[in-house]
C-alpha cells in the first residue's frame, strides 16, 4: 500500500520483537465476538489515477461551480491571489497540528499571533483568538460568552437580520446550556433591525444583542445607536459579519461600540468550498479576555532573550478546565486563518480599501440597473455593502432563465422570511465581469416582460 | 568579516547558535513601508468613495502591513521553514493519530468543481458535492457499524457537542433530559467540556490497576439520572477496554446511552464497530483517522454517526437519496438543528473520500494492523529504559512516563525538548492526567521502520543522558530557532498581538 511502508520482513521483525506470532495476536484483548463481525464491506483500494478520475467525475457534476455566481447569503465569491495557495501548500504548514512544542511550531505560532493582530485591527477590538469553526459557532460563542460576562442575565437578543444559518447555530448551542432565552427582534421597513423595539426590549435582564454588520440583507447597520441603548442598560453588544471584505471600508465593530465582534473570514483568501472550510473571527475588549473562547497565541522570550511566540492563556480551555472551560473548542480552523492571514497581507492597508470599494459600487450600479426594470424593486433603502434585496413577481423564472445562461441568480429569501413575498438576495464583486453583470440585468428584463 | 565571525563564534548546540543560515523574520508589520501593496487592485471605481454616507466609513485599517508580493511570499515561507509537520518529520503526537496526508488530497479538494461550489447551489447542480458528502457518509457507516451519518459538525469537539444535544434531545423526548454523564477520569479534556455544555453534570469514573473501565464501576455510579457514558475506546492509555460491552448493557439498562469518542478510531478499522460495542453515538475525527491534514491546528471535520434510535435527532439538513438523485432535507422534526453554517468543512470531505477509496476495505484495516503494531514495537523498545504506565499489550498508541527518570531530576517536558534536538517532534505529554508525567507515543501506519527505529533510538539515547549528563536535557532545545519559552510569564503579561514599538510597553 502507497502510504504504508511496511514490507512483509518488516512485520515479521518487528512481531519477532514484540514477542507474538501473528499480527492477530497484537488484538487479543479486543473480545473475539467483535472482531469476527468487523469485516468491511468496502471495495479494494485504487490507484491514485482511479481516485483522482473519480473525483474529477464528481467535481464534473457540480454546474453551479463554473456558475458567474450572483450569490453571497455568507459564502462570497472573492478572487484570490496565486500567493494565498502557494503558502497553503506548504505541507510545513498543513501537515503540523496544534503548536504544543513552541521551539519548533515558530511558524504556525507567529502566524496566528499576525492573524490575532489584523483581526483585532479590523474588528476595531483589543485582542482577537486563534480562530473559531467558522461565522455561524462564533457567533453561538459569543453569545454564550456574553451570558458568562452578564452572568445574572437571563436573556439574549438576536435580531432577525442576523444570517439565518447563524440563528439557528444560536439556538441549538443554547439548547440546555443553562436557561437563556433567546429573543427575536424584528426588521424594519429599511431592512435593519427595529431601532424603537430595541428600545423598549432591551433590559436588565438583557445579557447581549446580536446585529449583523451587515446584517443578512447586505444593509448596515446602525450598530452605535443600538449600542448606545445596550450599554445604558449595561448589555453587550455582539456583531456578526458574514463578508469580512465589508471590514476594509466600514468603521469597525469595536469604533461603533461592539463588545465583542466576530465573523466569518471565508471571503478573505478561501474558495467557497461548498460553504467550508472558513474560518471564525472573534475579537473582544481586553478585560473580558479571561472569558474568551479558544486558543490564544501571545508573544514570549526564551532562555536567550529572543522574541518568540506560545500558547498561552490555556487555563481557559478544555484540556486544563475541562467541565469548566470557557468553550469546548480544541482544534480550530488554523490553516484557514493561516490564508486569511496572507490575503490580507498581500492586500495590505490600501489593496483591502479597494476591493472593498470596488464591491460596493459594482453592487450599487446593479442595483440601480434592477430597480430601474418595471415590475422589480429594490425594498430597503437603508446602506448597503455588496448585497442587496430584490422584490418582484416573476423572479424565481427570471433566476431560472439566469441559471440556464450560466448564472447563478441570488438566492430566494422565502424560505426563511415567508413575510417578504418573492424577494431574493444578490451579492456582486470584484470577480464580475460586465459581460455577466449585463447577461444579468436582461435576464431579469426579459422575465418582467 | 562574515567567516571571520562564524569563525569566532562556536557553532552546533553547546553554544546555543545554530550553524547554518539562521533567519531573523519579524513580525511582517515591522516590513511594512508605507505606499507598498502586493496584489494589483483596479483603483477603486470613480466616485467609489462616494457610494455610500461618509460617516459610515472607515479610514484605512490603522496598521495593516504594506508590502510586496515577493515581501509576502518570502516572509510566510520562512515562517513555514520554522515548522515541523509529518512531511517533514516524525510526529508521534498522541491522540492526534499524525498520518500522512496524501498529496492527491490536496489536489481533489481544489479542483475548480468542489472548490468554486457555492452552498446555496441547486442540488441539480451540485450533485457531485451531495454524493461526496453521501459516499462518505455511507463508508463511515460502514467502519463504525452505525446506522446513520451527518458530516455538519466541524470539528471532534463539535462532533461531541452534537452527539451529547443529541443524547439530550432524545432523554427530553423520552421524559426528561437526566442531569447526569459519566465520564472515566482518562478522558479527553473536550468530553467534560462538551457535556457542560449541554448543562451536564459530570462523574468521574476511576479505571483499575490495569488502566480499565470495569463493568462494576459503571454500575455504581449508573442510575436513572444519568444522560450518558461518555467513553474513548480504546481509551487515552491506548489499552481497549475489554469490558466495553457489559458497561454499554449496564448503562442500557438504566436507560442510558453510550457516547463513544471515536478520536482513536485508527486503532480500530476491521478490528471492531463501535457499534457492536454498544455504542449509540460517536463522531469521527477525519483529520484523524481519514488523513485530512491537521493544518497547523486545522480545519478538522468531525461527522457524527448515530445508531437508528438516535437518526431522528442528527443535525440538519441531510443528505437523502432518491432514484439516484441526491437532495439536501430538513424535513426531521426531531433534529437537534445546526451546529454551524451550511455542510460542514467540506473541503475535507473530499479529502477524506480520497483516502477511503485509495485504501478501500483492506487497506483501511491494513492501516489500523501496522500502527498498532508500530506502537507495540515502540513499547517493546523502551518499556526496558522508561517507565510503562500500564504493561501489556496496547493499541495504537502507548504511554510512558518519566517515573523512573525523577531521581535523576528529569522531568517528561526535559525528554520532550531533547527529543527535538534529535530531529523529531514530541509526543503528547502530561496527558492522559491520570498518568503523572505522561509521554504518550502513537506512531501512525505511515512511519517506516527505519524511521521508528531511528526515533527508539533516540529516546533510549535520551534515557541514557538523563542518568549521566541531565544537564544537556535541562538546557535543550538548543538547535531551535528559538529555546525555551518563557510560558508562565507570557500568561501573567498577555501580549496577544502586535503593536508599533513605541507604543509597546
Amino acid at each position: 500500500m502507497r502510504f504504508i511502508p511496511h514490507t512483509a520482513d518488516d512485520v515479521r521483525a518487528m512481531l519477532d520483537h514484540i514477542g507474538v506470532a501473528d499480527i492477530d495476536d497484537l488484538f487479543e484483548n479486543v473480545p473475539i465476538e467483535l472482531r469476527r463481525s468487523a469485516t468491511l464491506a468496502l471495495a479494494p483500494g485504487r490507484t491514485e489515477l482511479e481516485v483522482r478520475r473519480h473525483l474529477e467525475s464528481l467535481a464534473a457534476k457540480n454546474s453551479a461551480a463554473a456558475a458567474a455566481c450572483f450569490a453571497g447569503a455568507g459564502a462570497y465569491p472573492h478572487f484570490v491571489p496565486a500567493v494565498v495557495d502557494q503558502i497553503l501548500q506548504r505541507a510545513e504548514f498543513y501537515s503540523a497540528y496544534t503548536p504544543y512544542q513552541p521551539e519548533v511550531s515558530q511558524g504556525t505560532l507567529q502566524a496566528i499571533f499576525e492573524f490575532q493582530t489584523i483581526v483585532s485591527m479590523l474588528l476595531g477590538l483589543d485582542v482577537a483568538n486563534a480562530s473559531m469553526y467558522d461565522g455561524a459557532s462564533a457567533t453561538a460563542e459569543a453569545v454564550l460568552m456574553a451570558a458568562r460576562v452578564r452572568n445574572k442575565r437571563r436573556r439574549v437578543i438576536v435580531s432577525r437580520a442576523v444570517h439565518p444559518h447563524y440563528r439557528e447555530t444560536i439556538t441549538t448551542y443554547l439548547e440546555g446550556a443553562g436557561l437563556i432565552d433567546v429573543v427575536e427582534a424584528p426588521i424594519d421597513a429599511q431592512g435593519r433591525t427595529d431601532g424603537a423595539w430595541l428600545a423598549q426590549n432591551i433590559d436588565e435582564q438583557t445579557a447581549a444583542v446580536v446585529l449583523g454588520y451587515p446584517n443578512f440583507f447586505g444593509v448596515i447597520e446602525d450598530v452605535a445607536a443600538v449600542a448606545a441603548i445596550a450599554h445604558a442598560r449595561e448589555a453587550l453588544v455582539i456583531t456578526a459579519t458574514s463578508e469580512a471584505v465589508a471590514l476594509g471600508l466600514l468603521k469597525s465593530p469595536g469604533e461603533l461600540g461592539a463588545d465583542i465582534a466576530v465573523a466569518e473570514g471565508q471571503s478573505l483568501g478561501i474558495p467557497m468550498s461548498y460553504g467550508g472550510p472558513g474560518v471564525g473571527l472573534f475579537a473582544t475588549r481586553s478585560e473580558y479576555v479571561r472569558m474568551m473562547p479558544g486558543r490564544l497565541v501571545g508573544e514570549a522570550n526564551d532562555t536567550a532573550g529572543r522574541r518568540g511566540y506560545v500558547l498561552t492563556l490555556a487555563t481557559r480551555e478544555q484540556h486544563i478546565r475541562r467541565e469548566k472551560a470557557t468553550s469546548n473548542i480544541c482544534t480550530n480552523q488554523g490553516l484557514m486563518s493561516l490564508a486569511f492571514t496572507v490575503h490580507v497581507c498581500a492586500l495590505g492597508k490600501q489593496g483591502i480599501r479597494n476591493v472593498a470599494l470596488a464591491n460596493t459600487a459594482a453592487a450599487h450600479r446593479l442595483a440601480q440597473r434592477l430597480g430601474s426594470i418595471k415590475g422589480l424593486e429594490v425594498p430597503f433603502q437603508a446602506p448597503f455593502f455588496n448585497e442587496f434585496v430584490i422584490r418582484g413577481k416573476r423572479l424565481d423564472a427570471a433566476r431560472a432563465a439566469a441559471q440556464k445562461s450560466g448564472l447563478l441568480a441570488g438566492i430566494s429569501l422565502s424560505r426563511w422570511y415567508p413575510e417578504f413575498g418573492d424577494a431574493a438576495l444578490l451579492c456582486v464583486t470584484e470577480v464580475h465581469e460586465d459581460s455577466a453583470i449585463d447577461a444579468l440585468v436582461r435576464a431579469f428584463e426579459t422575465a418582467a416582460k | 568579516m562574515q567567516e571571520q565571525e562564524d569563525e569566532q563564534t562556536p557553532s552546533g548546540p553547546i553554544a546555543g547558535k545554530q550553524a547554518g543560515l539562521i533567519l531573523d523574520e519579524p513580525p511582517i508589520f515591522e516590513r511594512s513601508r508605507a505606499g507598498r501593496i502586493g496584489v494589483w487592485t483596479a483603483a477603486a471605481p470613480a466616485g467609489a468613495e462616494s457610494v455610500l454616507p461618509a460617516e459610515l466609513l472607515r479610514d484605512s485599517v490603522d496598521g495593516l502591513p504594506e508590502v510586496s508580493e515577493p515581501e509576502v511570499l518570502r516572509h510566510f515561507l520562512r515562517l513555514s521553514q520554522w515548522n515541523y509537520g509529518t512531511a517533514t518529520t516524525f510526529y508521534p503526537l498522541g491522540s492526534c493519530t499524525m498520518k500522512y496526508n496524501p498529496v492527491v488530497n490536496e489536489v481533489a479538494a481544489r479542483l475548480a468543481g468542489f472548490a468554486n461550489l457555492h452552498p446555496f447551489a441547486d442540488d441539480d447542480a451540485a450533485q457531485g458535492a451531495l454524493a461526496t458528502i453521501w459516499e462518505v457518509e455511507r463508508i463511515l457507516a460502514e467502519v463504525t457499524g452505525m446506522d446513520a451519518v451527518s458530516l455538519q459538525p466541524a470539528a471532534g469537539a463539535q462532533g461531541e457537542l452534537a452527539g451529547m444535544k443529541m443524547v439530550r434531545a432524545y432523554h427530553v423526548d423520552h421524559g426528561r433530559a437526566r442531569r447526569k454523564v459519566l465520564i472515566p477520569a482518562s478522558a479527553h479534556g473536550t468530553n467534560p467540556a462538551s457535556a457542560a455544555l449541554c448543562g451536564y453534570t459530570t462523574v468521574q469514573i476511576e479505571g483499575n490497576r490495569l488502566g480499565l473501565i470495569e463493568a462494576e464501576a459503571v454500575r455504581r455510579a449508573m442510575d436513572d439520572d444519568v444522560a450518558a457514558l461518555m467513553i474513548t475506546n480504546p481509551n487515552t492509555l491506548g489499552l481497549f477496554e475489554r469490558e466495553i460491552v457489559q458497561i454499554a448493557e449496564v448503562v442500557h439498562s438504566k436507560g442510558g446511552l453510550v457516547y463513544l469518542d471515536g478520536a482513536n478510531l485508527n486503532a480500530l478499522m476491521g478490528i471492531a464497530k463501535p457499534a457492536h460495542m454498544g455504542a449509540d453515538v460517536m463522531q469521527i475525527n477525519l483529520h484523524k483517522t481519514f488523513s485530512t491534514p491537521h493544518g497547523g491546528g486545522g480545519p478538522g471535520s468531525g461527522p457524527v454517526a448515530v445508531r437508528q434510535i438516535l437518526e431522528p435527532y442528527l443535525p440538519t439538513p441531510r443528505v437523502v437519496c432518491r432514484d439516484k438523485t441526491y437532495a439536501w432535507s430538513s424535513d426531521f422534526p426531531k433534529t437537534i438543528g445546526r451546529v454551524r453554517s451550511f455542510h460542514g468543512n467540506f473541503g475535507m470531505h473530499v479529502r477524506a473520500l480520497a483516502y477511503m477509496l485509495a485504501l478501500g476495505g483492506d487497506g483501511l484495516k491494513l492501516a489500523t494492523q501496522m500502527a498498532v503494531l508500530s506502537a507495540n514495537y515502540i513499547r517493546k523498545s523502551l518499556e526496558d529504559e522508561y517507565h510503562l504506565a500500564y504493561p501489556g499489550l496496547c493499541m495504537h498508541e502507548c504511554v510512558l512516563s518519566d517515573k523512573r527518570l525523577e531521581e535523576y531530576g528529569i522531568k517528561t517536558l526535559d525528554v520532550a525538548k531533547r527529543l527535538l534536538e534529535y530531529g523529531f517532534y514530541a509526543p503528547t505529554i502530561y496527558f492522559p492526567l491520570v498518568v503523572s508525567g505522561a509521554i504518550m507515543i502513537e506512531p501512525t501506519e505511515t512511519e517506516s521502520k527505519e524511521t521508528i527505529d531511528e526515533f527508539i533510538a533516540a529516546m533510549r539515547a535520551i534515557a541514557r543522558e538523563a542518568r549521566e549528563t541531565p544537564d544537556v536535557l535541562h538546557d535543550a532545545p538548543r538547535r531551535t530557532p528559538v529555546g525555551r519559552l518563557d510560558e508562565a510569564r507570557a500568561a501573567r503579561r498577555p501580549v496577544l498581538r502586535w503593536t508599533k514599538p513605541e507604543t509597546n510597553a
